[in-house]
C-alpha cells in the first residue's frame, strides 16, 4: 500500500496466538473480596476487549472447567464516546471498546490479558464502578452556561474559530475517569481533578459563561481544589479524547490566582 | 400549587433532557429515569449535525424547503403538520444550543457554519466537528444538572423502566422501574409519563445503536395498550464500519464534505485503491443520480451499495465499497471530520485521510415508534412519546441530521403538553386504590420467575439468533416468504426462552435478569416490525420488496398501527395527513421541480 505524506501504516500482529488467556479481576459486591477468574478464548482478527467479554458471557467457563457467573461490566456506545466501558487493561486505564486485542498483544508480546476495574471509584461488581463523584464535581463547579430561558432569544455570541476549536477540545470530555485513575494526587474526595478543571475552562472561555466565571473559580479554591494538582501530567497522557488537560489546569490556575489576589476588589 | 404536578420522563437522551429542561424551567418537578447516567445516552453517537434552514449561505433556503425535503425524503408517509412545525422551529433550536455554549463550527466571520447533508441541495446542517450529538447532549445535560442542583429534577440513573402503571380506565398513572444495582423494584406515581427511550436497534443484534437501545420500555408500553406505528420502517445507514461487536457509524457528513462512494470498475480488481486510476473506478451513485450524487437519501444509497455488492462488484467480491475522502486536504478533514476519522482509524487501522474507507450498510434508526398525535400524546391518556421512540416525523425514510432536530422538537412539544394535562388531570383515588402495588407485584413476580429459570438456553445466544434472522430478512430487501419464516423463528425463540438458564445466583448488579426482560420485549417488538413488513405489499422509503417494487399510494399511503394481542400484533391503518404537499414520485437524478410556498 502506498505511503503518502508521511502517513504510517499500523503495525500488525504477525504471529497471533491460537488462544488468548483472559484474567478478570472479580468481586461479588462492593464490600466483598476480589478474586480472579481466568478464561481462554480462540484468537480471531479484529477482536476488541468487548467482543472477548461478550464471548465469555456466552460461555462463562474458566480454564479449569468451572462454570461461573458471567462477568459484569458496563458498556454502551462501543465507539469510545460514552465513556462507560472504561477499565484497567494490562495495567493501563482505557475504554474496553477501543482496546483492540492485536494492539494489546503487540505491546505485551504474550497472549494474556488482565482486566480489572478502575481503582479510584467504588467497585460495584466485577469490572463495574460507580463514577457518581465525577458528576458531583460538575455540579460543584457550575459546569453550565446561565441562560435567561430556553425560549427564542436569537443567536448566541459570535465566536472566533480559534476559541471554538479550543472549547470544542474541552467539550469532548466524556467523564470517563481515566484522568482521575491515572492522577497520583486523586484519592476519592481530596482533589476535584482534571476533568472538572477542564470544564471550568470550557465555560469560562464562553462569552456568556464568562459572566459567572467567579462562581466556578471559587469552587476550585477550597481544600480539595486546583491547588492539589501535583503536575505529574499523567492526566493528559491517558485522556482518550486528547483533551489539553495540562493547559486547562495551567490557564485556570492562573485565573484562580488572579481571582484570589484581586477578586475582593470587584466585590 | 405549581409544584404539585408529578411528571416522569423515561430516557435521558436528547429528547428526554429537552423535555426535562422545559418542565423544570416552568418551575415543575421531574423524575428522570435512565438506564445509564444520562450523559452516556445514545445521542452521543450522532455525528454529522442538526438541520435548520438558517440560510446563512445565500442559497435562499427556508423552513418550507426543509419541510419539503423532509416530506419528500420520507416518501410522503409522514403526517405533514408536525413536520412543518418542526422545520419552522429548527432555526431557533439551533440558536438556543448556540446560546447554551455548544462549540458549533464557525465561519471566518464567527457565525455558525453549515454543511450539506443527504436529500437536500442546501447547506442546512449546523455541526460541532463530527461529534454534534455528543455536544448537543452535553449542553442539555448541563442545563438539566443546573435544575438538579436547584432541586427540580430528581435523577434515577441506573434504573430501568419495566412497565407503565395503568388504572381501570387505561389511563397511565405512573410506572414501575428497577434499580439495576440492587434489583429492587419500585412503583412511582406520576400524572404524566413521557417516554424518550430512543430506538430498538439491539433487535438486530449488531447495529449502529448503543447497547441500551433495546426498545424494551416502549415494547412494555405497547404490550399494555400503547399503539406502535410504522414499525416496518427501519433505516439501514449506507455507511457503517462492520465489526464483531457492533456496526460503527461512518457519518453521512463524510459525504456531505465531499466524500465519494466507488468500487473498482473491474470486478475482482485486487490493486490497492490508491493505485486504481479514476477512470477505472465506478462512482455508481454519481453516475446514476447526477443531481444529488453521493448525497441521495439514505434508503436509496443503501439499496445501491447493497445491490452493487450483491452483483459481485464489492471490493474483492466482498460486502464492502469504498468511501473516499483522500482528494480533500488532510488538515481540512481533521478540522471538519476529525472525530469520525479517528473512530475509523482506531477500529480499522487505516487513516481515512490517505486511504479510502471500506464501508457497508448497517441498521441505524427506526422511523417507526409509538403512535403519537400532533402534541406527542399516545393513545393512552397520560402517556407521551418523544424522539426516536415515537413515529411522528420521518415517514418512510429519515433524512440525515433530522434526528437530533426531531428529538429536541419532540421533547419541546411533549413537555408543555404533558404539563397541561398534568395540571388538569383528576387523580381521584388512583394513588390509594392499589393500582401501583398491583403492577409492582406483577413485575416482581416476573423477576422471581426469571431468577428461578434453570433451563438450558443461554439468553445471549438466543439474542444472537434473533439478530441474525432479523438482519438477514428484515433490513434492505424484503420477501414475504422470508418475513413469514422470520416471524416463525421469533416464535420459536420465544418458546425456547421458556427454557432459559439465568446462570447468576448473585442478584447484586446482575445483568442477566435485566437482559432477559429486555430480550422478551425485543421479541415482541421484532414481531411488530416483521409482520408489519409482511403486510405492506409495496415499496416505499426504507421498505423495499422486489415483488412489489413500486410505491402504491392508492392502497398504502397509510400509517401502519399495531396493537398488542397475545397471539400476534393486530394491524390497522390510518390515513396520512397530506394537507400541505401533494405526494409526488421521488426522483433524485434531477433537481426537484420548483415548488411555490
Amino acid at each position: 500500500m502506498s505511503e503518502q505524506n508521511g502517513h504510517q501504516q499500523k503495525k500488525t500482529l504477525n504471529n497471533p496466538p491460537e488462544k488468548i488467556q483472559v484474567s478478570i479481576k472479580r468481586r461479588e459486591k462492593t464490600d466483598s473480596s476480589q478474586y480472579t477468574d481466568v478464561f481462554e478464548i480462540p484468537y480471531r482478527r479484529n477482536l476488541n476487549v468487548i467482543t472477548v467479554l461478550m464471548d465469555i458471557r456466552k460461555n462463562p467457563v474458566t480454564v479449569d472447567g468451572r462454570e461461573v457467573t458471567p462477568p459484569v461490566w458496563d458498556m454502551n456506545c462501543l465507539e469510545q464516546v460514552c465513556g462507560i466501558c472504561t477499565m484497567v487493561i494490562n495495567g493501563k486505564v482505557k475504554q474496553s471498546c477501543s482496546a483492540l486485542i492485536d494492539d494489546i498483544l503487540l505491546e505485551s508480546g504474550g497472549n494474556s490479558i488482565t482486566l480489572s476495574p478502575m481503582t479510584k471509584f467504588p467497585n460495584v461488581r466485577d469490572l463495574k464502578v460507580d463514577r457518581t463523584p465525577m458528576f458531583d464535581h460538575l455540579k460543584k463547579v457550575h459546569a453550565w452556561v446561565e441562560l435567561d430561558g430556553s425560549y427564542d432569544l436569537g443567536p448566541g455570541p459570535k465566536t472566533s474559530q480559534d476559541v471554538q476549536e479550543e472549547r470544542y477540545a474541552y467539550s469532548r470530555c466524556m467523564t470517563c475517569g481515566c484522568c482521575l485513575e491515572a492522577c497520583p494526587q486523586y484519592h476519592g474526595d481530596n482533589y476535584i481533578g482534571p476533568q472538572a478543571i477542564a470544564q471550568v475552562r470550557l465555560f469560562n472561555m464562553h462569552p456568556t459563561g464568562e459572566i459567572t466565571r467567579d462562581d466556578r473559580l471559587e469552587a476550585l479554591m477550597d481544600d480539595n481544589g486546583i491547588a492539589n494538582c501535583g503536575n505529574s501530567q499523567n492526566c493528559v497522557q491517558v485522556c482518550p479524547m486528547g483533551l489539553p488537560l495540562t493547559r486547562a489546569i495551567y490557564e485556570t490556575n492562573r485565573e484562580v490566582t488572579v481571582h484570589g489576589l484581586f477578586g475582593w476588589l470587584r466585590k | 400549587m405549581s409544584n404539585d404536578t408529578k411528571i416522569a420522563i423515561v430516557g435521558g437522551g436528547l429528547a428526554g433532557l429537552a423535555a426535562a429542561m422545559k418542565i423544570a424551567e416552568a418551575g415543575h418537578k421531574v423524575d428522570l429515569f435512565s438506564v445509564v447516567p444520562v450523559k452516556r445516552s445514545h445521542s452521543v453517537c450522532a455525528q454529522g449535525g442538526i438541520n435548520g434552514a438558517v440560510n446563512t449561505k445565500g442559497e435562499g433556503d427556508s423552513p418550507w424547503k426543509h419541510f419539503d425535503d423532509t416530506v419528500y425524503g420520507g416518501d410522503f408517509l409522514a403526517n405533514q403538520t408536525p413536520v412543518k412545525q418542526m422545520c419552522e422551529m429548527a432555526p431557533e433550536i439551533i440558536y438556543l444550543f448556540d446560546r447554551m455554549g455548544v462549540p458549533f463550527s464557525r465561519t471566518k466571520e464567527g457565525l455558525l457554519d453549515f454543511r450539506r447533508f443527504g436529500g437536500t441541495l442546501h447547506h442546512r446542517t449546523a455541526f460541532a466537528g463530527a461529534s454534534t450529538g455528543q455536544q448537543l447532549l452535553y449542553a442539555l445535560d448541563e442545563q438539566v444538572r443546573k435544575y438538579e442542583v436547584a432541586g427540580l429534577v430528581r435523577k434515577f440513573e441506573g434504573w430501568e423502566m419495566l412497565s407503565p402503571v395503568m388504572d381501570d380506565h387505561q389511563v397511565c398513572r405512573g410506572l414501575v422501574a428497577m434499580d439495576l444495582q440492587t434489583l429492587e423494584l419500585k412503583a412511582f406515581s406520576a400524572d404524566a409519563v413521557i417516554m424518550a427511550t430512543g430506538g430498538p436497534g439491539m433487535i438486530w443484534g449488531k447495529s449502529t445503536n448503543s447497547q441500551v437501545c433495546t426498545g424494551s420500555a416502549i415494547s412494555a408500553c405497547y404490550q399494555q395498550g400503547a399503539r406502535y406505528a410504522n414499525g416496518e420502517f427501519i433505516q439501514v445507514h449506507p455507511t457503517s464500519i462492520p465489526g464483531e461487536d457492533k456496526l460503527r457509524l461512518m457519518s453521512e457528513s463524510a459525504r456531505g464534505e465531499g466524500g465519494r462512494v466507488w468500487v473498482p470498475r473491474e470486478s475482482g480488481d485486487t490493486r490497492p485503491p490508491q493505485d486504481i486510476p479514476v477512470a477505472e473506478r465506478r462512482y455508481f451513485l454519481e453516475e446514476k443520480y447526477p443531481a444529488y450524487g453521493n448525497l441521495v437519501p439514505r434508503d436509496i444509497a443503501t439499496r445501491e451499495i447493497f445491490q452493487v455488492c450483491l452483483d459481485g462488484h464489492g471490493i474483492g467480491g466482498d460486502n464492502q465499497v469504498y468511501l473516499d475522502l483522500t482528494h480533500i486536504p488532510a488538515d481540512e478533514l481533521t478540522r471538519k471530520l476529525g472525530a469520525i476519522l479517528e473512530i475509523y482509524e482506531m477500529f480499522v487501522g487505516d487513516d481515512p485521510r490517505y486511504v479510502p474507507m471500506r464501508i457497508f450498510p448497517g441498521v441505524h434508526y427506526s422511523m417507526g415508534g409509538m403512535w403519537v398525535d400532533f402534541e406527542q400524546r399516545t393513545n393512552v391518556p397520560g402517556l407521551y412519546g418523544a424522539g426516536e421512540c415515537d413515529y411522528s416525523i420521518h415517514g418512510a425514510n429519515r433524512l440525515g441530521a433530522n434526528s437530533l432536530l426531531s428529538c429536541v422538537y419532540g421533547g419541546f412539544v411533549a413537555a408543555p403538553a404533558a404539563l397541561d394535562y398534568a395540571k388538569n388531570v383528576e387523580r381521584g383515588d388512583t394513588e390509594t386504590n392499589g393500582i401501583h402495588d398491583a403492577e409492582l407485584k406483577k413485575q416482581i413476580q416476573i423477576n422471581d420467575d426469571l431468577v428461578k429459570s434453570e433451563g438450558t438456553e443461554n439468553q445471549y445466544k438466543l439474542h444472537d439468533e434473533l439478530g441474525k434472522v432479523m438482519t438477514d430478512n428484515v433490513t434492505v430487501v424484503r420477501y414475504n416468504d422470508r418475513l413469514q419464516a422470520t416471524d416463525d423463528k421469533i416464535l420459536e425463540l420465544m418458546e425456547r426462552f421458556q427454557n432459559l438458564s439465568i446462570n447468576d445466583s448473585n442478584l447484586w448488579a446482575t445483568q442477566a435478569v435485566p437482559h432477559a426482560r429486555q430480550l422478551w420485549n425485543m421479541f415482541q417488538l421484532a414481531r411488530v416490525v416483521t409482520r408489519g413488513a409482511l403486510a405492506r405489499n409495496e415499496s416505499r422509503g426504507a421498505h423495499y420488496k422486489p415483488d412489489f417494487p413500486e410505491r402504491n399510494d392508492e392502497e398504502w399511503l397509510k400509517t401502519t398501527i399495531a396493537e398488542f394481542s397475545e397471539e400476534a400484533p393486530v394491524f390497522s391503518y390510518e390515513d396520512v395527513d397530506i394537507g400541505e404537499i401533494e405526494p409526488r414520485q421521488r426522483d433524485y437524478s434531477s433537481k426537484k421541480e420548483k415548488k411555490s410556498a
